[in-house]
């Protein structure tokens, strides 16, 4: 079981997490090893570090030994949790392309799209995240694979 | 049986549900019709099947019996359902199962697939949840994939090497081949995953590093061409084309250009262009910028790169973007060991931030700004600090005086000026200042020796407004008791002196003992001031009254001094004058940092401070015994313990023995021994803490590792004493790799008795797991013998529930800790 400490200083995204206000999950992608109650007590702490935040806070949070960089739209936080030593605003603008990126996908997306159709959001995140990296970051790209996805259902 | 609801469906359902129980019922119902389909081996239906409980799990309920079916999708020939089905093992599965092993043969397959989304599906799974048996085994594939024309898989492959590299460092080798052309794409989507695995190379290998430095052109003339070339529609971002992409290539040319000069001085030119050149309207420029100013700091620039860095980052803080204006905070205080002069120009920006409204802005502002205080600013960055104490947060109140009290001492223009600010401080926030600054004030006062009247004058006017805050409380009783002469006599030559009378301040000194809010440590100071004025006024038979009074008192502190002051005045009326006169100066040795007094090993001298009455920070005297008898108690010594000691102020060595033999009623002889307790004043009003906030001491000596067992692992760090060579420091630092607390730690030591030793009280007793934090103690060694350090170490502490009792051996000090 690893622990939430990787190697000393290992720059990679812990974990993608979309939630809404009341703490529900919309999306939840872990890019290392965690036990599902790590993964719940996680969710958790984000949810309630995040959300006593408001405007007049920065938009980065430092959370146990790494930091949440986060954005709300509407009645949702984006969050991606990063290593300290990472770029935050090289992250907020991912965080912003991805939104983006489904806001596109979905035609003015909202949050009830997000819970219908929860797998395709992970198809989204698979396209523009792997490994713990960014990875593709070009929308229209993108937006072309998923409808090409799209189609071979 | 009917078929299964289809997905949306079930969402549908699961809404409505009003209350938590009502939605378990549901999802209990649905998953009970789920396993009875799975059951039948329904292949027709399973997709869904896996969909819905899917969902069920992001909700957080149990959904571990559908990890083999998940399996069973990946094997199928549909795409639906292998979708499905990664997803699935994505979510549900994970190393510790043996089943993901199964998986291996289907991603194997998947990889070879024909459809370009089916291998891609293989290359995302393999790549986020790989194990590292799977990445042995498929690395071979992926790496064959890294080939290929195909661009949507060669940026999978790309990531699915990082992480496969990450699992089995070993196979980095094997992709080496197949970078040599990486970065002669055109393709920004693998240009950009192929810098990542470039990148993740160079970290984990110093060899691939060297390899690699000769791609450091290259790269600059990609990155010239992102920021030259017009406008390109795919890549844009608010009118800059492929921000991810610069700004991680600036972070692979960081590292290759970290302590060479060759490459840092090909990039130069580069860096300064990016850092002129780029947009700052936006965030996607300022995210730029900041990635080029951390680069430029981190490799061998030019000093004029470097000022133009910090330039950046001063603009920064006049961004409104509150984001930016942290991000700015946070690497400057990383610069402003290195460049502060550059960092200096910024200062009232700086100083500025102090007012902003987040947090953690305000404490980057604040260690920022101590660590900006020179001599030449003091003034001015002192009244924004005090005004800043007045306002913050309690958290910062604390670090915030410390630092005060540091600075005024470095820096301090005038005697007045810094007594002024110590009452500043003391008076706004008092109760938030550290208990050792108490003693520390008290000496700087007793040096100043032109400003005793005012100061005391001030004390005076402070406690008739307000006597919440101990550590003024104490601090002014401690002076109306030595310069209570220079308070009545109406000397003050600072400002106008007040008038008041004998009786008036003994009112106050003895409100002060009746007082709720005084603390059992400032009664026994007001007593004590109380008995020192016996000497400086006329009121005595008042005083004695008083004194009597205590005599009966339930504090046992209290009651033994007034006992013995009693005695004074009954039996020693004699030697009372020269008992309580004046306090000489004390010697003070560091300028940094709170001050030593010399160590006088044993003998009494005239520089031997008046004992404070500390509170007491010791650890109770049983462990003591334990330990000792535990080791047979031969060749090791008693700890000395930080006790409060048992007896007033003391000036004269014969004086000890004839307190020896005073008959006292009720309260603990002193002892007699003149070794113990004589050595105890120095050591307790040294106030080194065991954290000390902005402490430079320099480490020579190099730290050790004594203990490393069970998880626990305790480091020695050193640092010399500096007036006396024969007191080592020793600050351990205990962490904890396991993955549960430590709680009600206690270490104990004991070292051979041509040694003593004093322990001062741990920063806290858990120490949290997964090395999240350290527990700190403060050890201080005296060694005038210069034997050879050894000591025997006691570890208790309490782990899942079980207490945990160990003992060792330390002896592998380094020679220069004894020598």
């Amino acid at each position: 079981v690893l622990s939430l400490t990787l190697q000393p200083r290992c720059k990679i995204i812990r974990f993608i997490l979309i939630q809404n206000r009341a703490g529900k999950t919309r999306l939840a992608k872990w890019y290392m090893q965690f036990d599902d109650d790590e993964k719940q007590k996680l969710i958790e702490e984000v949810h309630a570090v995040v959300t006593v935040r408001d405007a007049k806070h920065t938009n980065f949070v430092e959370f146990r030994n790494f930091k949440i960089i986060y954005r709300r739209y509407a009645g949702l936080y984006f969050c991606i949790c990063v290593d300290v030593t990472d770029n935050n605003l090289a992250y907020l603008e991912a965080i912003h392309n991805f939104v983006e990126v489904l806001n596109e996908y979905f035609h003015n997306v909202c949050e009830l799209d997000l819970v219908f159709n929860f797998y395709k959001v992970y198809t989204v995140v698979d396209e523009m995240f792997l490994a713990g990296e960014i990875r593709e970051t070009s929308q229209t790209k993108v937006l072309k694979q998923l409808l090409m996805l799209q189609s071979l259902e | 049986m009917p078929a299964p609801i289809r997905l949306r469906e079930l969402i549908r359902t699961i809404r409505t549900a009003r209350t938590q129980a009502e939605e378990r019922e549901m999802i209990q119902k649905e998953c009970a019709a789920i396993r009875s389909s799975f059951r039948e081996e329904d292949n027709t239906y399973r997709c869904r099947n896996v969909a819905k409980l899917l969902y069920m799990h992001m909700l957080g309920y149990p959904a571990h019996f559908g990890q083999l079916e998940c399996l069973k999708l990946i094997a199928s020939q549909k795409f639906t359902d292998k979708r499905i089905g990664y997803l699935g093992a994505m979510l549900l599965l994970d190393e510790r199962q043996d089943v993901h092993l199964l998986m291996t043969n289907c991603i194997k397959n998947d990889l070879n697939h024909s459809t370009q989304y089916v291998q891609g599906l293989a290359l995302c799974t393999l790549g986020c949840m790989g194990s590292s048996e799977m990445c042995r085994d498929l690395a071979g594939e992926v790496e064959k994939l890294l080939k290929t024309s195909n661009s949507y898989l060669r940026k999978k492959a790309a990531l699915c090497a990082v992480h496969v590299i990450r699992k089995v460092p070993e196979l980095m080798e094997m992709f080496l081949p197949a970078t040599k052309n990486l970065l002669s794409e055109k393709n920004h989507g693998v240009l950009h995953t192929s810098v990542v695995l470039l990148t993740e190379m160079c970290e984990r290998s110093p060899d691939m590093l060297s390899h690699f430095r000769k791609l450091v052109p290259q790269l600059v003339r990609i990155l010239k061409n992102l920021i030259m070339s017009g406008y390109s529609p795919e890549h844009d971002v608010s009118g800059i084309s492929d921000p991810f992409l610069q700004v991680r290539i600036l972070r692979l040319l960081r590292i290759l250009g970290k302590g060479d000069d060759d490459s840092s001085e090909a990039m130069n030119d580069i860096l300064a262009q990016v850092a002129t050149n780029t947009e700052t309207s936006k965030n996607v420029g300022n995210a730029i910028l900041y990635e080029t100013v951390l680069t430029i700091m981190d490799i061998k620039s030019e000093s004029g790169l470097r000022v133009l860095a910090i330039n950046i980052l001063g603009r920064f803080l006049l961004n409104n973007d509150k984001n930016i204006r942290y991000v700015a905070l946070t690497s400057l205080l990383k610069t402003v060991q290195t460049d502060h002069n550059a960092v200096q120009r910024h200062r009232s920006t700086i100083v500025d931030c102090l007012k902003d409204l987040d947090v953690s802005i305000k404490r980057r502002a604040m260690e920022l700004s101590f660590a900006l205080v020179n001599g030449n600013n003091i003034r001015g960055m002192m009244k924004e600090l005090l005004y800043f104490l007045d306002s913050c947060d309690p958290d910062f109140k604390a670090d915030c005086a410390s630092g005060i009290f540091l600075a005024a001492e470095k820096y301090a223009p005038s005697k007045r000026w810094h007594i002024d600010t110590i009452m500043r401080v003391l008076t706004t926030a008092g109760s938030y200042v550290r208990d050792d600054s108490v003693p520390n004030l008290i000496q700087l006062i007793t040096n100043s020796v032109e400003m005793h009247a005012y100061t005391v004058q001030r004390l005076y006017k402070a406690l008739l407004d307000d006597i919440s805050q101990q550590p003024l409380v104490q601090v002014a009783s401690w002076c109306i008791g030595e310069y209570g002469d220079l308070l009545v006599s109406g000397q003050c030559e600072e400002e106008e002196p007040i008038q008041v009378s004998e009786d008036e301040v003994l009112d106050v000194l003895e409100g002060l003992l009746v007082s709720n809010l005084s603390t059992p440590v400032t009664r026994g100071y007001s007593l004590t001031a109380i008995m020192k004025l016996s000497t400086r006024f006329s009121s005595l038979n008042r005083i004695k009254k008083v004194v009597s009074i205590y005599g009966s008192s339930i504090d046992v502190e209290l009651q033994q001094r007034a006992v013995e002051y009693n005695a004074l005045f009954k039996k020693y009326d004699h030697m009372r004058p020269a008992l309580l006169e004046r306090m000489p100066i004390m010697e003070k040795t560091a300028t940094n940092g709170p001050s030593e007094t010399v160590q006088t090993n044993g003998e009494t001298d005239s520089t031997i401070l008046d004992t404070k009455h500390l509170p007491s920070i010791s650890q109770p005297a049983s462990q003591a015994n334990d330990l000792l008898d535990l080791l047979g108690g031969n060749d090791v010594v008693p700890i000395i313990q930080t006790t409060v000691p048992t007896k007033p102020a003391s000036a004269g060595g014969e004086l000890l023995d004839l307190l020896g033999d005073l008959s006292l009623t009720g309260g603990p002889t002193p002892t007699p021994a003149s070794s113990v307790p004589m050595s105890q004043p120095p050591f307790l009003l040294d106030g080194l803490t065991s954290q000390p906030l902005f402490n430079d001491i320099a480490a020579v000596i190099p730290p050790m590792t004594a203990y490393n067992k069970n998880g626990l692992i305790i480091e020695f760090t050193f640092e010399r004493s500096n007036p006396n060579p024969n007191i080592a420091v020793i600050t351990i630092h205990a962490t904890n790799s396991t993955e549960a607390d430590m709680t009600e730690f206690v270490f104990q030591a004991a070292v051979p008795k041509t040694f003593q030793l004093q322990l001062l009280s741990p920063s806290s007793n858990v120490v949290p797991a997964f090395n999240q934090g350290s527990v700190t103690q403060v050890i201080r060694v005296l060694n005038p013998q210069k034997q050879q350090l050894r000591m025997r170490i006691k570890l208790t502490y309490t782990h899942k529930g079980s207490p945990v009792q160990d003992l060792a051996e330390v002896n592998n000090f380094p020679p220069q800790s004894w020598q």
